[in-house]
């Protein structure tokens, strides 16, 4: 590629080759710049608290007392939670999807694109004004009364509407078509032969799907579920509304607590000094967490695909 | 054709000049936001070249944003120390008051029905008064069906100028408040869940059976949201009104040497209601353009006039004719451009 850049024979060629090359460095140098912006304006709260701020759970503005522990357990609880109901409901329609007949197959696929499509805030603004109100007068008390989850620890509790089960509820229905669409793709490329061939020795529509479809997908399946979980750690807007802006650990499904992106978005425009290294730490340990997702999804990917190598 | 071209042009040019534009811009207290929002469209009626933006993106950035030079003005609910002007160059005035007013949501109560004291408000929000079935509040209730239903307590998840008023007054009327929690912008709550900004708390406690929040008043009345009644200081019990509001602003003694601080929380007074905060406004004391400067404190000095009457009818109370004067002076003998003493 870079003997391009020797021969003399065009400098459009030449122009064009840099920008491109230009182009093409630009996301990195954006993200380093953004580690070492995070990174440098951090400093002054892991000065002040030293690493023990990752595992405080102070918060507290009058004494200028902050921990980033809160934030994290909220970040990574309404995300499993986003991800343990998106993840099988993805799963089982986008099975429905490629099995389906088309006349029937292609609207639900449009409405599944048009379901990613909507804003983030609408998502807020739908969680705030219906499910909110839903989640008080109806699915909390029959979770916690009717069916007596309510002696349970992580259940019961004072249900307002708010808190960590609506947001990941939330965070689930903005996921689920991302899961959904890269599923139903995925399970579109399983060869149609193979697919003939365990029906021809008697598979039933199940032992299709979780021996065939699902094996051959599984990387994708993967992948999918990856994405949903970069998507669900960042979301900002839909989970402010309804999570209930406390900095207070996790200790039950229906109380409030806050996630980093929230944290942030709450607190930005009014801080200064102290308070605002700390967002810039959390900030920090936003983009290191989602990082590492990143990561450890493309060990995991390399590694499944040398055991399958092996087979 | 081309000589026309340009004669079109220049003339062009020329009405752009004519016209020119002079912007002043504010960020500040989300508080007062509502009648500001009024004021610049009033003002820019009235002075079409002039164009004041107002961000109110809360009193902290208004401080931060002065400070920093990137505003013509910041608001700020919270009243700098006269040290901390004098180090950052600002001068500081109070622009409005207004109430702050606990709102509710109970089944089968409306506006002005729930009664409760100051004691009363504390303990929930300490989150020791868990229902509203409670005793305490049964007392202050006689006649009012109250059901039993849990408490959820609804405050600012942001730093707000309305907090500090709110806290403000719970640290002044109780010791517990005052040593657990304290007064600020923001505070380690003992109850409840957050909502972000005004419209934020207003639309939670509207959507949450059993909530208590608290808000500026005018957002409580644009949401139709009940607002329950306080027992003030001299123990009468006020519905939040603006006369209510003015007559806890009455008492107050204004000094320019002081930058005007005050808080209104907590006054005497039979009709006084007892969470009153005042918004001020921070400009620098020395002005680096003087046109800039001066369309300022126009539009300053028109809100103070001609904006009274929007302000009154949005229940904010606007400053007595008397503290006007007082802030003339003040601009008068403090403002300088480039150094220079009354340059305006």
């Amino acid at each position: 590629m870079f003997e391009l850049f020797r021969k003399k024979e065009n400098l459009r060629d030449r122009a064009f080759m840099i920008l491109t090359l230009l182009c093409a460095f630009l996301p990195l140098a954006a993200a380093i710049g953004f580690l070492i912006l995070l990174g440098g304006n951090s400093a002054e709260a892991f000065r002040t608290f030293g690493f023990g701020f990752l595992v405080s759970t102070q918060w507290d503005p009058v004494q200028e007392l902050y921990g980033a522990l809160p934030a994290i357990s909220g970040t990574l609880v309404t995300t499993l939670i986003a991800l343990g109901i998106a993840a099988p409901l993805g799963f089982i329609s986008a099975l429905f999807l490629v099995n389906a007949p088309e006349w029937l197959a292609y609207p639900l696929s449009q409405a599944l694109d048009l379901l990613a499509a909507i804003p983030s805030i609408i998502y807020g603004m739908w969680g705030l004004f219906v499910l909110a109100p839903v989640m008080q007068e109806c699915i909390q008390p029959f979770l916690a009364d009717t069916l007596g989850l309510g002696k349970v620890p992580f259940f019961g509790e004072d249900y307002n509407g708010f808190g960590f089960l609506t947001a990941g509820l939330i965070l689930a229905l903005m996921v689920l078509p991302y899961i959904c669409a890269v599923m139903r793709d995925v399970f579109r490329m399983t060869p149609g032969p193979l697919r003939e061939a365990a029906y021809g020795i008697g598979c039933t529509s199940w032992e299709v799907a979780s021996d065939i479809v699902l094996r051959h997908g599984l990387r994708g399946i993967l992948g999918a579920v990856f994405i949903g979980l970069g998507r669900a750690l960042g979301e900002t807007m839909a989970v402010l509304f309804v999570i209930g802006g406390i900095a207070e650990l996790p200790h039950s499904l229906f109380g409030s607590g806050t996630t980093i992106a929230a944290t942030l978005a709450n607190n930005f425009n009014e801080a200064d000094g102290l308070l605002r290294s700390v967002l810039f730490a959390l900030g920090l340990i936003l983009m290191l967490l989602s990082l590492s997702v990143q990561a450890v999804a493309q060990l995991y990917l390399r590694n499944m695909d040398r055991k399958r190598g092996e087979k | 054709m081309l000589k026309q071209t340009l004669a079109v042009a220049a003339m062009g040019l020329a009405l752009c000049a004519d016209a020119a534009e002079i912007t002043v811009n504010g960020v500040g207290a989300s508080f007062p936001a509502p009648v500001y929002r009024v004021w610049t469209y009033g003002f820019s009626n009235v002075r079409k070249n002039v164009r004041v933006n107002y961000q109110p993106l809360g009193s902290g950035a208004g401080i931060n944003q002065i400070k920093a030079g990137t505003a013509n003005f910041g608001g700020s609910d919270k009243p700098l120390e006269i040290s901390e002007l004098s180090k950052a160059g600002l001068l500081q005035f109070p622009m409005l008051s207004g109430g702050v007013v606990p709102i509710c949501n109970l089944p089968g109560v409306k506006n002005n029905q729930l009664k409760l004291d100051a004691q009363v408000l504390a303990d929930i929000f300490l989150g020791k008064i868990k229902n509203w079935s409670d005793p305490r509040i049964v007392a202050l209730n006689p006649g009012l069906r109250l059901p039993k239903l849990k408490i959820t307590v609804v405050h600012r998840s942001d730093s707000s100028g309305t907090t500090y008023i709110f806290t403000d007054y719970l640290a002044k009327v109780s010791r517990e408040w005052a040593e657990k929690v304290g007064a600020g912008s923001d505070v380690k709550w003992p109850a409840g869940i957050g909502g972000s900004k005004n419209p934020g708390v207003c639309n939670m406690v509207r959507k949450s059976r059993g909530a208590i929040g608290y808000t500026e008043y005018t957002f409580a009345a644009e949401y139709r949201i009940p607002v329950a009644m306080l027992k003030n200081r001299d123990g009468k019990f006020v519905s939040a009104d603006s006369r209510a509001f003015s007559a806890a602003a009455a008492h107050a003694d204004w000094k320019a040497e002081e930058g005007f601080r005050q808080m209104l929380t907590d006054q005497p007074g039979n009709d006084s209601w007892p969470i009153v905060g005042v918004t001020y406004i921070l400009i620098h004391r020395d002005q680096k353009n003087a046109t800039e400067a001066r369309a300022m404190l126009d539009y300053f000095k028109w809100c103070f006039k001609s904006g009274r009457a929007t302000a009154a009818k949005m229940h904010y109370v606007p400053m007595p004719q008397n503290v006007v004067d007082k802030i003339a002076d003040y601009w008068k003998s403090e403002i300088t451009v480039n150094g220079r003493k009354n340059a305006l």
